[in-house]
């Protein structure tokens, strides 16, 4: 359990920010750049020492401004994924892995570099210098780096932020896995709200220094607190089983009923991320002939006005979000309790394999 | 440079005399000496005595510069406080200060009747006319080259790449030998061969703080001007020698700017 509360002033902003993480769990910090997500993080690992703070681990006391503690970052042992990866650039790929093992033994050590780089497939690599490898391999060395020591808690600074968007699935996809399967606090700092949602089992707001809203993806997608978190909460997640369906389709049975069909090829347990801006919303039983496959039955929980559009939660029964128009939003009479048919193309649908016991 | 307009024409022109001018002097050393001559003339007692003690006293005067200088530039260039501007520029004094302000300012402060001079004869220390006052004269004014370089290159190591190495278990005088020195270690080694190169050429303050006995305090430079009234040839034989020497460093130091590890962020 990682407990953290800093108080502190940054150059724009007075940031306060108070988060506990369980063992095993990952919160994301999701927030616009420069709302001090990065500046928590780094308190955390021992990198930023706050001006009024406490800081717990597993019993631990790492900084307690108030009794004057403030143990420093080597003896924390956060795992810590830099934005830019931070490796070092004059070593190789398994020095960079071995440069925090305690073995003593330099045969052991490598071994053990070695051991881990295998584990995320690029054993062959362990003697290329950073600057041979692609964004996606120096993602991996970062990982394993991290990894290596057992850390106390994970900590992860944009993870994905280096990479392109080709690589950026694939990396996700890994990092889901490292995320799952890790039995440590990990906290992940992202300014993507998809991100968050994919890799996070629960996500926190931050702006402006503080955290505004706190919930699952879904629930702050469809219930957001304010208009920023509304605007913010870009994409809803939808959870379920996916297998193969006709026309080279794949169609998603979604958790507690409701089925979706998309493009993306995927077996098994997935995340399904659609836009709100992508889904129409229809009065419930309409059956205009549509090109969209997917029609969802629906029941309106909220309607967030955001300037001349609206944010519309629905249950289905999992939680998603619509945007319309607020002259939709009149001419459907949308309100909570209304039951709609929520209209959406399988192009717009983006599949998100997730390990089997995540949420 | 296809289009041969006047303006371009004037541009060839003043390279053109730049480079006649500042290379005909190298030129004429090497071409007034003889292989022969230059053998025997390094053979002179005058000569060897020079040689071996400018290898010395600039050695010495390095490894004090390194020693005491890199720290103190990594501390300029990762950590922020008040006045840190006017150390800088403090440190950096001895650049432009004349050679010869330069050997007054040592007379003052660790000669005989220096600030330090009482303090330094109880301790029983004697620099003026000796080989260690040439070793501080050195280090006066060639130290300056090395921590301006020393510091630009810690300062462009990536501060998260010394945050990585201290959440992997590393303290900060770990962090600092295992990652700072290697990432600045091109541009640390740049202004080493900068330092030495001033070093070797030192000529004022050594003559006015150390004088100009042979075998004693008579480096390469001290000993060229004395032979120049002297012995002819042999001042140019030392001359060709110190050349040689110096364009090693400058090659050394253009290859090392080269060196893709610099600012290794990537």
């Amino acid at each position: 359990m990682l407990a953290a509360a800093v108080e502190t002033r940054l150059r724009h902003l007075e940031l306060a920010v108070e988060l506990e993480v369980e063992s095993g769990r990952c919160i994301a910090l999701a927030g616009p750049s420069g709302a001090g997500k990065t500046s928590f993080l780094r308190a955390v690992a021992g990198l930023l020492s706050p001006e009024r703070g406490r800081v717990e681990c597993d019993g631990g006391v790492w900084l307690d401004t108030g009794r004057g503690v403030d143990v420093p970052p080597e003896a924390r042992g956060c795992g810590v994924l830099f934005q830019q990866y931070a490796l070092f650039p004059h070593l190789t790929a398994w020095r960079n892995v071995a440069f925090g093992l305690h073995e003593s033994d330099r045969a052991a050590r490598r071994s053990r570099a070695l051991e881990l780089l295998e584990r995320f497939g690029i054993g062959g690599l362990a003697e290329a210098r950073p600057a041979e490898l692609s964004g996606g391999e120096r993602q991996r060395v970062a990982l394993a780096r991290a990894l290596a020591r057992e850390p106390t808690a994970l900590l992860l600074d944009e993870p994905l932020a280096a990479l392109d968007a080709t690589t950026r699935a694939a990396a996700m996809r890994e990092l889901a896995a490292v995320v799952a399967a890790t039995d440590v606090p990990t906290l992940l700092v992202t300014h993507e709200f998809a991100e968050a949602s994919l890799l996070a089992d629960e996500i926190a707001i931050v702006d402006g220094g503080r955290i505004v809203q706190r919930g699952t993806a879904s629930a702050l997608s469809a219930e957001p607190a304010s208009a920023f978190v509304a605007d913010f909460a870009g994409a809803s997640v939808l959870v379920g089983l996916a297998a193969p369906g006709p026309d080279g389709l794949t169609v998603v049975e979604l958790d507690g009923g409701g089925r979706v069909t998309s493009t993306d090829l995927v077996n098994g347990p997935v995340a399904v991320a659609a836009y709100p801006w992508e889904i129409a919303l229809e009065p419930a039983g309409a059956t205009a002939e549509s090109s969209a496959l997917n029609h969802l039955r629906a029941t309106v929980s909220s309607v967030t006005v955001i300037g001349n559009r609206a944010r519309v939660g629905l249950a289905a029964p999992q939680q998603f979000a619509a945007e319309v128009t607020g002259a939709s939003l009149m001419r459907l009479g949308l309100e909570p309790g209304a039951a709609v048919t929520a209209t959406f193309k399988a192009t717009a649908t983006r599949l998100i394999p997730r390990p089997a016991n995540g949420s | 440079m296809s289009r041969r307009t006047p303006f371009a024409l004037v541009l060839a022109g003043a390279l053109a005399l730049a480079l006649a001018f500042l290379t005909l002097p190298i030129v004429a050393i090497f071409a007034d000496t003889g292989p022969d001559e230059l053998a025997s003339s390094l053979g002179e007692p005058v000569a060897r005595d020079a040689l071996w003690l400018s290898l010395r006293t600039t050695l010495a005067a390095l490894a004090i510069i390194v020693v005491v200088g890199t720290p103190a530039a990594y501390l300029l260039a990762t950590r922020r406080f008040r006045g840190r501007d006017l150390v800088t520029t403090l440190i950096e004094l001895p650049l432009v200060l004349p050679p010869a302000v330069a050997g007054i300012g040592l007379l003052a402060a660790f000669g005989p009747q220096g600030i330090f001079g009482g303090w330094l004869e109880d301790a029983g220390v004697r620099l003026v006319l000796e080989t260690a006052g040439v070793i501080v004269a050195l280090t006066f004014v060639s130290a300056p080259f090395y921590l301006r370089q020393a510091q630009a290159a810690f300062a462009a190591v990536d501060p998260d790449l010394l945050a990585a190495a201290r959440t992997l278990g590393a303290s900060e005088a770990r962090a600092f030998a295992r990652v700072a020195i290697p990432c600045a270690g091109p541009g640390i080694a740049a202004g080493l061969a900068l330092a030495w190169g001033r070093a070797l050429g030192e000529f004022g303050a050594t003559l006015m703080f150390a004088g100009s006995f042979q075998g004693i305090t008579q480096t390469v430079p001290l000993a060229i001007f004395a032979e120049f009234n002297r012995d002819f040839p042999a001042a140019l034989a030392l001359s060709a020698v110190l050349v040689c020497v110096s364009a090693a460093l400058l090659l050394s130091v253009k290859l090392l700017a080269r060196t893709p590890l610099l600012g290794g962020g990537a």
